[in-house]
């Protein structure tokens, strides 16, 4: 089995403090793997150091055979790892079909300043290009409004349409659905993980809702204060009693504090 | 198709000014000759603008292209327009990529004040250096014109249909420009740096690109002032100098290229009005102005153009 993402060792320490350590992951092309853990257990930082956003302090990771550790994000982006955000990062105050455009105007040009300067963004292709983008990510609707007006779950959706814009070959999802509501939440990663299936993307998703996790992942990693404790098929993983205890530590802890004070 | 159509009005504004030039009168062209070769600069502001970057030390480039041409025709023999206006630019280019390694670092207030302080740099060593001609400054040669040189009023007609070429050039580049991917992410760069880089593009590359271009085009403006001015002094550095770009882009609004050179144009007008009637205080009548702008077309005169063209309905489905 050749990994497609390959993490061996990985360490990251701000000063004294550890946030991430003696992570090792591989994973195979077109695998779905779903991140869970607590807050501050390192899931964000094993995403920012995967996509080039922090530098690890020790370790190595290499994307399809090859060492990427330490290369700038753009870099990164440029190989074929691609990411979306948390509090997505679209440009607020363009229309949906101009992120869409610019995001795949950008991919097209390749990294030559002059070839940017050169090609036009409104290229007929990359026109048509956007469109096909927002209709398999279900937001064409949504093509004229201003980004900033937009609903959350929409903002989603075109940040990490604009993250696809590139054709990576992995793609880092950091809580697709974080302030989405209860109800929208499986529409719309139905929607994200069909269109990824489409384009043949292999997939890292951090995510808190384990029920989630349990539909989309095929393996999950479970992260508990800066090392990966856990890394299996999901039932069993998230089966698993002591990653119960860790994962949702924080909540038992609480009940067994409020039950001592009454 | 698109692109021709948009271009129409601006090519007839720029024909329709060189045709009646002959017919204007004299204070009115060299009025407008100083306002154009200032909308160059404007031109260049408008560009980093658009980025989120307001710099107030713009006057540096302008100064940089001025004293290129005073100094060349005060020690070469060198007396051709457009190899004087060409090193003015080269010049200022240079400039532009040198700052540029610090400036683009920075943004908001922090690169404002750091452009500032660049110009500020250029004024003070001016002002202390007696063969750059210290405070007074120097006097600029009368250009010849590819061998050609006019004579009396003639003078003034060439410079203002060259300074005329170079607007119309610059600004037609610009338009290109604007409508190219690099000219295009000034709005994502204010939007999402973030967004840009994971998308693979150095952002602060962009933002030096940038510099550079406006640089080179205040100095092509300061080229054009000091052959128009015929006279170079260290005023063309100072801080205020700058604010007065400034001021103008928040008159013509950052949003369309013919707004700059109406807005230059408005503003020259206005100081020299303000100037005939309030000898002693006309900064308030351009205080007033600028007041006036900002309460009531806050996108600036361009503004007036883009509302105009929404409201013809052919400019449907045209491409933003």
């Amino acid at each position: 089995m050749s990994a497609i993402l390959a993490v061996h060792d990985l360490q990251k320490s701000f000063g004294s403090v550890i946030a991430a350590h003696d992570i090792n992951v591989a994973v195979p092309a077109l695998q779905t793997v779903g991140i869970i853990g607590a807050n501050g257990a390192g899931k964000t930082t094993f995403v920012n150091m995967v996509t080039g956003h922090l530098r690890p302090s020790a370790g190595t990771i290499a994307f399809d055979g090859r060492d990427i550790t330490g290369l700038p994000s753009r870099a990164i982006s440029r190989l074929g790892i691609a990411r979306s955000f948390q509090m997505p990062q679209i440009f607020s105050s363009l229309t949906v079909q101009e992120n869409m455009c610019a995001a795949t105007a950008i991919a097209h040009a390749g990294d030559g300043l002059l070839q940017q300067v050169v090609t036009p963004l409104y290229a007929r292709r990359t026109l048509a290009e956007s469109e096909a983008a927002l209709e398999l990510f279900r937001i064409a609707g949504y093509c004229r409004n201003t980004a900033a007006t937009l609903p959350q779950g929409v903002r989603k959706l075109l940040d990490i349409a604009m993250a696809v814009a590139g054709a990576p070959r992995v793609l880092l999802l950091d809580e697709p659905t974080s302030g989405i509501s209860i109800e929208e939440k499986f529409s719309l990663m139905d929607v994200v993980m069909a269109a990824l299936k489409d384009r043949c993307i292999t997939v890292l998703f951090v995510e808190h809702d384990m029920d989630i996790v349990e539909r989309y992942a095929d393996r999950v990693l479970a992260f508990y204060d800066g090392a990966v404790i856990a890394d299996g098929p999901p039932r069993e993983t998230l089966e698993n009693t002591r990653i119960q205890e860790l994962i949702s530590g924080p909540k038992l802890k609480a009940t067994t504090a409020g039950a001592g004070h009454a | 198709m698109i692109v021709a159509r948009a271009l129409i009005p601006g090519t007839l504004a720029f024909i329709a000014a060189a045709a009646l030039a002959p017919a204007l009168p004299a204070w009115l062209i060299s009025l407008a000759t100083v306002a154009f070769s200032n909308a160059l600069v404007v031109l260049g502001l408008i560009i980093l603008w658009r980025a989120g970057l307001v710099p107030f030390g713009q006057a540096l480039f302008y100064a940089v292209g001025a004293y290129a041409v005073a100094l060349i025709g005060r020690y070469t023999p060198v007396r051709d327009a457009f190899a004087l206006i060409a090193a003015g630019a080269l010049l200022a280019c240079l400039v532009a990529f040198l700052v540029g390694f610090l400036l683009a670092r920075y943004r908001e207030i922090f690169f404002s004040m750091l452009s500032l302080a660049m110009s500020m740099i250029l004024y003070g060593a001016l002002v202390k250096t007696e063969t750059l001609g210290s405070t007074d400054g120097f006097g600029v040669e009368p250009p010849t014109y590819l061998g050609y040189a006019p004579e009396g009023a003639m003078q003034h007609l060439v410079l203002f249909w060259v300074v005329l070429a170079f607007g119309a050039a610059a600004a037609l580049l610009v338009f290109f420009y604007f409508r190219s991917i690099a000219g295009a992410l000034a709005v994502p760069v204010r939007d999402s740096e973030i967004r840009l880089e994971f998308l693979g593009v150095s952002v602060n590359r962009l933002v030096h690109l940038n510099l550079m271009i406006a640089g080179t085009l205040a100095g092509i403006g300061g080229a054009l002032a000091a052959l128009a001015i015929e006279h170079v002094d260290p005023n063309m550095a100072y801080w205020t100098t700058s604010g007065g770009f400034v001021f103008v882009t928040i008159l013509a609004g950052a949003g369309t290229i013919a707004g700059s050179f109406i807005g230059s144009f408005v503003f020259e007008l206005l100081k020299s009005v303000a100037y005939d009637l309030l000898p002693g205080t006309w900064q308030i009548f351009l205080g007033a102005a600028l007041l006036v702008t900002i309460l009531f077309l806050p996108e600036g005169l361009g503004s007036l153009f883009v509302r105009l063209r929404r409201a013809s309905p052919q400019s449907k489905g045209a491409a933003p």
